[in-house]
C-alpha cells in the first residue's frame, strides 16, 4: 500500500454557509404547512421541523430515526413507503459535523419528505435497513464516503472505493487528488452468503463459487457478481461495485456550477442530455429562474429522443446477451440518426453538454423540426421490426418470461423507479407525478406491465419508446416558440459575444461571470427528472460561493442493482445474464 | 511506407525463377509494407513474390486485428458505434470482437480506469497472447481526463504499455478507426515488437 499524489489540490477555505443571502423555496410555505400536518399526524417527540425548505423537512435525533422511518412507512395515511435517497453532507466547523439526509416518497399522496440526522465524527447511527431494504447500499456509501458507522448494518464494508483506500473521500478535509494504490495482493476475496432458503437443502452437487466480471461480456463493463452455485442453481450472490467510481460528487465540489455540466453527461452516458437537464434545472430552482419557453421546448424534445436512444441500447445489448446479435446492429442505426440530430444542434454526439444553467448553449439549426420529423417517422419501423423478430420467438420467450421477477412491494421497498418499477405494475413516472418542462400539457400514457420479470421490463421499454414518439409528434406539431434560448440575466448567462465586444457593461458582466461564477443563494434544494432508468435527482447545497458546497446525484441504477441478488436467487446463470441486461445498469451512474 | 530498395539477403524464401505455378495466373502490382513497388514479373518472371517471414506475418497481423474491448464507460458506447453497421470496422478486418483476452491481440481500453480496476486491467493484459497491442481510447484512458480525482488512474500507462492514444471525450468512431488504421501501419512496418 502506498500513497500517490500527482497533483496538489486546493483545500477548502471558503466561508461557512451562513454568510450570504438565504435561499427561499418557492413552495416553502406549502411545504411548511404540510410538514406541520405530518408532525401532527405522527406525534413523535424526536422530530423538529425545519422551515422554509422545498419539501417537508425535519431534524430527527439519531436515537429516534428508526422509529420515525418505521412510523412514516407504516402510517396508512402518510405511507412513505419508498426510500428515495440517503446521503451525507459534511460541515466540518459545526458541532454535529455530519448531516445524514433521508428522502422518502409516498406513492399514495405523491409527496416527499426529508429527514436529517445530525451526528458528530465517530458517533454511530442506528441502521434503517430493517425498515427499508433500499437503505442497505446507501448506508454503505455514507460509511465509505464519510466514515459514519451504522449500528447493526449487516454488511458495512466499503462500497465505491477499494480495499486499500484510507480515509473518507467526501469529507471536506480530504484532498480531492489524494490517491491510494491498489495492488493485486490487496484485493479481498468475496464469498457470498448462502441464502437461508437454500442452506439446509439436500443436494447431489458440490457447491461452487463463480466470479463474473468486472470484465465479462455480459456485465457491460464494470459490474462484478460473485455467485455460489448448487449445480446450476444460484444459492448465494454478492456484488462488488465501484469499478467506475469517478468521484463525480467530489469533482463537483471543486468546480463551478457551469463546469459541473460536463460531469453530469458522464453519469448515464446513454442518455446524457437528460442528466444535463436535471442538473441545470436543479440549479435554476436554487437560483429561482426559469429557462425561456424555446429552450424548454428543445430540452423536452431532446430528452425524449435521448430516452428512446437509452432504451434502444438497453434492448439491443440485452438481446446480444441472449444471442440475438442482429437486433443490436439494427437498433444502432436509429441511434446513429439521433446522434446526427444532436450533432447538428451542438457539434457533439454522445456527450453533448448542450444545456446551460438558464437555457441552452446555442440555438438549434433552422431545419431542426424537419430533421426531428424525419426521425419520428422512421423510428416506428425499427421498433416494430424488432418486436416482430423477438416478441413471438420461442427462444426469447423461454429466456425472459418469469425470469428474475420482483414483486411490486419489494421493488418499492428497494426504491425502484423508472421502467423497472413500472414493470411491476406501479405507474410512477416523474413526468406525471411532478411534471417539469411542460409535460403536463402533453398527452401520453405511462405504460405498466404485470409480473416484474425480464419480459415485463422489455415490454415496458418498447411501449415507452412509442409514448416518447407520441410526445415528440405533439411537440413538433406545436412548433418551436420564438425567442431566445437562454435567460437574459447577466448573473447567470454570459452576454452574447457581439455585446461583449461592443459594450463596456457586457464586457464587465462577462468578466465577472467567468471569474466569480454563478453564486446562488445559501440553501439546499432537490430536483428530480425522469431519466432513462428512473428518477434522476440532484440535491444541491450552496454556500453562496461559485462552487457548489455539495452536489448529490440520486442515481436510479443504484437501488435497482442492489436488489439484483434477491431477483436471481434460485435461478440459473443464463437467467441472471438475461435479467442483468434488462435492468439497464449504467456503470457511470451506478458508481457516480 | 518506406521506399528502400529491396534487399533479399534477409529472406528465407528462396527466390525462384521459372514459369508460373498455375496457368492463367494474372500479373499484377503487389506491394508489401517495407518494400518498394515491384512488378511481380520483374521478380519472378511470373506470379511469385518473395519476402521475409516477418514482413508477411506483420502484414497479416495488421490486417486481422482481433480487438478485446475493455470498455468501462462512455467510450465503450462509441466503440459499439464503431463496430456496428454505420461505421463498420469490418471493412478493415478488425470486427472479430473477443471478450476473452486469450483470443484477442488488440486491447482497446475504452473508458475511465479507476484504481479499483487497475489490477484487473493488468491481469487481463497479461492474459493476452503476444504480440499484443493496446489502444488507449479517449481522454480518461490517456491521462485521467478531467477526473483529476482520488480514485482515477491518471493514464493507463501507469499500469500497462500503450501503443496508440486517441484524443477526445469520447473520440468519435472515425477517430478510433483512424487509430486502428495507424496501428495497422505501425504493425506492418514492424515497429512494434512485444
Amino acid at each position: 500500500m502506498s500513497t500517490l499524489t500527482k497533483f496538489s489540490a486546493i483545500p477548502y477555505t471558503g466561508p461557512a454557509p451562513t454568510n450570504r443571502e438565504p435561499y427561499v423555496a418557492v413552495d416553502g410555505p406549502a411545504a411548511d404547512a404540510r410538514g406541520a400536518a405530518i408532525a401532527a399526524a405522527l406525534q413523535h417527540p424526536g422530530m423538529t421541523q425545519e422551515l422554509g425548505q422545498d419539501m417537508p423537512s425535519f431534524i430527527v435525533g439519531k436515537e429516534h430515526i428508526v422509529d420515525v422511518l418505521r412510523a412514516l412507512k407504516e402510517s396508512s395515511e402518510l405511507a412513505f413507503t419508498m426510500p428515495l435517497d440517503l446521503f451525507g453532507v459534511d460541515y466540518p466547523k459545526r458541532d454535529g459535523r455530519f448531516d445524514i439526509v433521508y428522502q422518502l416518497y409516498s406513492l399514495k399522496n405523491n409527496e416527499r419528505i426529508r429527514l436529517k440526522v445530525r451526528v458528530a465524527d465517530g458517533e454511530p447511527v442506528p441502521t434503517g435497513t430493517g425498515v427499508f431494504k433500499g437503505l442497505d447500499w446507501y448506508e454503505r456509501e455514507v460509511f465509505d464516503m464519510y466514515g459514519v458507522i451504522f449500528d447493526g448494518h449487516p454488511n458495512l464494508r466499503r462500497i465505491l472505493t477499494h480495499e486499500a483506500f484510507q480515509g473518507h473521500a467526501l469529507r471536506k478535509d480530504y484532498d480531492p487528488a489524494q490517491r491510494w494504490l491498489l495492488t493485486e495482493n490487496d484485493v479481498a476475496r468475496i464469498i457470498p452468503k448462502i441464502d437461508p432458503r437454500f442452506e439446509n437443502v439436500d443436494t447431489d452437487y458440490e457447491r461452487v463459487t463463480l466470479n463474473l466480471g468486472p470484465s465479462h461480456p455480459a456485465t457491460h463493463g464494470t459490474l462484478r457478481i460473485v455467485v455460489t452455485l448448487d449445480g446450476e442453481t444460484i444459492i448465494g450472490a454478492d456484488q462488488e461495485i465501484g469499478y467506475l467510481h469517478r468521484c463525480f460528487e467530489k469533482m463537483s465540489e471543486t468546480h463551478t456550477y457551469q463546469q459541473v455540466i460536463p460531469y453530469t453527461d458522464r453519469l448515464n452516458y446513454c442518455s446524457a442530455i437528460i442528466n444535463n437537464v436535471g442538473y441545470c434545472m436543479a440549479v435554476e430552482k436554487l437560483l429561482g429562474i426559469t429557462a425561456p419557453a424555446r429552450a424548454q421546448h428543445i430540452r423536452l424534445m431532446l430528452c425524449e429522443f435521448m430516452r428512446i436512444a437509452d432504451h434502444l441500447v438497453c434492448i439491443g445489448t440485452n438481446l446480444v446477451d441472449m444471442g440475438a446479435l442482429t437486433n443490436f446492429w439494427y437498433l444502432f442505426q436509429p441511434r446513429e440518426e439521433i446522434y446526427g440530430l444532436i450533432e447538428a444542434c451542438c457539434g457533439a454526439r454522445l456527450l453533448p453538454s448542450y444545456t446551460r444553467i438558464g437555457g441552452l448553449a446555442v440555438d438549434v439549426p433552422p431545419d431542426f423540426l424537419e430533421k426531428s420529423q424525419r426521425l419520428v417517422d422512421m423510428m416506428p419501423k425499427f421498433i416494430n421490426d424488432v418486436e416482430k423478430l423477438v416478441d413471438r420467438n420461442k427462444i426469447f420467450l423461454d429466456r425472459v418470461v418469469g425470469v428474475a421477477p420482483i414483486s411490486a412491494e419489494d421493488a418499492i421497498n428497494f426504491g425502484f423507479t423508472g421502467p423497472c418499477l413500472r414493470a411491476c405494475g406501479v405507474p410512477y413516472d416523474v413526468r406525471k407525478a411532478s411534471p417539469y418542462l411542460g409535460y403536463e400539457t402533453y398527452d401520453f400514457d405511462v405504460p405498466i406491465a404485470e409480473g416484474g420479470d425480464t419480459y415485463a421490463r422489455f415490454l415496458v421499454r418498447m411501449e415507452e419508446m412509442r409514448q416518447s414518439l407520441k410526445i415528440l409528434q405533439q411537440a413538433i406539431d406545436r412548433g418551436l416558440p420564438e425567442g431566445p434560448v437562454i435567460v437574459d440575466n447577466p448573473y447567470v448567462a454570459l452576454p452574447p459575444k457581439t455585446k461583449v465586444y461592443n459594450e463596456m457593461e457586457s464586457l464587465i458582466y462577462h468578466f465577472k461571470l467567468i471569474m466569480h461564477g454563478i453564486q446562488p443563494p445559501v440553501g439546499e434544494t432537490y430536483f428530480q427528472v425522469e431519466g432513462g432508468n428512473g428518477e434522476l435527482g440532484f440535491y444541491l447545497v450552496s454556500d453562496g460561493t461559485k462552487n457548489p458546497y455539495r452536489v448529490r446525484c440520486r442515481p436510479p441504477c443504484f437501488q435497482i442493482y442492489s436488489a439484483f441478488p434477491e431477483m436471481i436467487m434460485g435461478q440459473t446463470i443464463p437467467d441472471a445474464i438475461a435479467a442483468l441486461g434488462s435492468l439497464n445498469i449504467i456503470a457511470g451512474e451506478l458508481d457516480h | 511506407m518506406s521506399n528502400q530498395p529491396y534487399d533479399s539477403s534477409g529472406s528465407i524464401i528462396q527466390r525462384k525463377r521459372g514459369g508460373p505455378p498455375g496457368e492463367g495466373a494474372e500479373k499484377g502490382l503487389i506491394t508489401l509494407p517495407g518494400e518498394s513497388e515491384r512488378e511481380i514479373e520483374d521478380l519472378a518472371g511470373g506470379t511469385y513474390l518473395t519476402t521475409t517471414v516477418d514482413t508477411m506475418v506483420n502484414w497479416a497481423r495488421g490486417n486481422s486485428l482481433w480487438p478485446l474491448p475493455f470498455g468501462t464507460a462512455c467510450c465503450a458506447i462509441e466503440f459499439m458505434s464503431m463496430v456496428s453497421s454505420h461505421y463498420d470496422i469490418a471493412r478493415f478486418g478488425a470486427e472479430v470482437v473477443r471478450f476473452s483476452p486469450r483470443q484477442a491481440d488488440l486491447m482497446i481500453v475504452a473508458g475511465t480506469i479507476v484504481d479499483k480496476m487497475s489490477p484487473v486491467l493488468k491481469k487481463i493484459y497479461e492474459q493476452m497472447p503476444e504480440p499484443r497491442y493496446v489502444i488507449a481510447m479517449g481522454a480518461c484512458a490517456t491521462s485521467g481526463g478531467f477526473y483529476r480525482a482520488y480514485h482515477v488512474v491518471q493514464g493507463i500507462d501507469e499500469v500497462i504499455p500503450v501503443d496508440m492514444w486517441v484524443p477526445g471525450c469520447p473520440p468519435t468512431p472515425d477517430g478510433l478507426m483512424y487509430s486502428i488504421l495507424k496501428l495497422k501501419e505501425k504493425i506492418q512496418r514492424g515497429e512494434i515488437r512485444r
